[in-house]
């Protein structure tokens, strides 16, 4: 949903908060899901995210979400895939060097970010993708490594 | 110009000076202090490495490396691996170009390896243009890596002399890693923090796409001042010589990426001889370009136009009475008398 992903960028703010406290929950979570088993999780979980961020962010499921670092704007709707900032073929009116109906992903984000409390994280450099998380679900993901990471530090 | 250390026979490597990535000549050069020129080369369509002689033969004594194109605007031609071989076999100092568009990460690292076992000491990590840019629009676009994680790969070859997966090399790439920006495209206050992004990953010379806006270029090169990032990576604004009002119009409207404002495209309308005004053009905008504090250099870009480059060069005076390394260099009084520092 193209119009709904527009609407994103421009509630980043809103959507950052709710991000926020919903990963505090998951990370709360993360014992409970161990017991159940992550395995177990995955397929629901996974459907579940896909059908939300899918309709809000046009999510393509890459299975390491940076929606906070990208203005929540969704980077893997680039069609080059760019993970750290735009191409250097932008169209003056901002639009897509290869989809000239579709805003560049990257000046959305920069617009989104502009927005947020910690819009500086986009700023910060990805590392290409492991692609073998594709159509996993990142918020289980997020939960397992930062709730080990809770664990440990405890 | 030639260096106190210049090795005995053509197409071997200098040596790698204390503080330096590579052995190659831009970096020397820009290390030094010295107004840099670069050009970009074509690759033919061919299999005959006397015409990738030819094409770098017309820039001798004026460019201290020259660029080989990967795939330009999504167009095959010779490989930029195939090309810097050439080129460094008989000494030429050359940037091998990589795009992300048509190789993984299990092609490019080789290809890292590869070059910079057959000479090539500067290397150009680009994005490269969408498939739909060029002849083949059916072809699967790759993008595996993007220009910033392409540095940080390239970086931890050299610095910690291992691939990716932590494999270690026997030998690392002595490269000098060089980035591409593009100011004159939205987001215009984005591009300078993505500047900082690449420089944090690892590059540490920039080549930017074609300026044709020198107004745009110094608020940019402002920005990058204020943040001190001239200081931490060499920066080589693109020029390129537009022989004609269509000539500008045809790539203003298919090279994506490129800003050429409404009065330049006057400009050439108006001229008598728009070949000569084109000319003038470049000339004038190197001129302001040399000026703007921060700048290290000029990367020419003048597809179809090369043979204007010389002219361009000593009218502007950039090099500064230096004449470039070439093969037959030696030979030349000249080439000598400007040895450098
Ligand atoms: S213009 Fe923006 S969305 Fe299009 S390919 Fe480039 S970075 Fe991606």
């Amino acid at each position: 949903m193209y119009h709904a992903r527009l609407w994103s960028v421009r509630h980043a703010r809103l959507l950052e908060a709710f991000y926020q406290c919903f990963e505090k929950v998951l990370i709360r979570l993360h014992p409970l899901f161990e017991r159940i088993g992550y395995q177990r999780l995955e397929q629901p979980v996974a459907a579940t995210e896909k059908v939300v961020k899918g309709f809000l962010f046009d999510c393509r499921m890459c299975g390491r979400c940076v929606l906070s670092n990208t203005g929540m704007s969704c980077p893997m709707n680039c069609p080059k895939n760019m993970r750290n900032g735009p191409c250097g073929g932008v169209r003056p009116d901002g639009f897509c060097e290869v989809k000239p109906d579709m805003r560049c992903v990257w000046v959305e984000a920069w617009t989104g970010s502009q927005r947020m409390r910690e819009g500086a994280a986009i700023e910060s450099v990805q590392i290409q993708l492991d692609w073998r998380l594709q159509n996993s679900s990142a918020w289980l993901r997020v939960a397992r490594e930062k709730g080990e990471q809770r664990a440990g530090s405890l | 110009m030639t260096f106190n250390d210049e090795p005995p026979e053509r197409g071997t490597p200098l040596s790698i000076r204390p503080g330096h990535s590579s052995p190659g000549r831009l970096e020397r050069v820009l290390r030094a202090g010295n107004f840099a020129v670069t050009a970009e080369l074509s690759p033919p369509d061919s299999a005959d490495p006397e015409e990738v002689y030819a094409r770098a033969r017309v820039f001798d004594g004026f460019v201290d490396a020259m660029n080989a194109t990967d795939g330009a605007g999504a167009n095959c031609h010779m490989s930029s691996v195939g090309v810097c071989a050439l080129l460094s076999r008989v000494g030429y100092s050359t940037v091998l170009q990589v795009s992300c568009r048509d190789r993984n990460r299990i092609a490019i690292q080789g290809d890292v390896l590869g070059a910079a076992a057959m000479g090539v000491a500067s290397i150009l990590c680009l994005t490269g243009d969408g498939v739909q840019a060029g002849d083949e629009p059916e072809a699967k676009p790759v993008f595996d890596f993007d220009s910033v994680s392409l540095l940080r790969a390239v970086r931890i070859m050299r610095d910690e002399s291992r691939l990716l997966t932590g494999r270690k090399l026997a030998t690392p790439p002595r490269v000098f890693i060089g980035a591409a920006a593009n100011p004159f495209v939205p987001p215009h206050d984005y591009q300078v923090l993505k500047l900082n992004k690449k420089i944090a990953a690892g590059a540490q010379f920039i080549q930017t796409q074609y300026c044709f806006d020198a107004p745009r270029l110094n608020e940019f090169m402002r920005e990058v001042r204020a943040l001190d990032l001239h200081k931490q990576v060499f920066i080589l604004v693109g020029v390129g010589v537009l022989s004609s009002a269509q000539a500008a119009r045809w790539i203003r409207n298919h090279v994506p990426g490129v800003h050429i404002p409404d009065a330049v495209i006057e400009r050439l309308e108006r001229a008598s001889n728009p070949q000569d005004e084109g000319k003038q053009i470049s000339i004038e905008i190197i001129r302001e370009i040399r000026d703007i504090e921060g700048v290290a250099g000029i990367h020419v870009m003048a597809y179809h136009q090369e043979h204007t480059i010389a002219e361009i060069i000593e009218r502007t005076d950039v090099l500064e009475g230096r004449v470039c390394w070439f093969p037959e260099c030696d030979a030349t009084q000249a080439c000598l008398s400007a040895s450098a520092k």
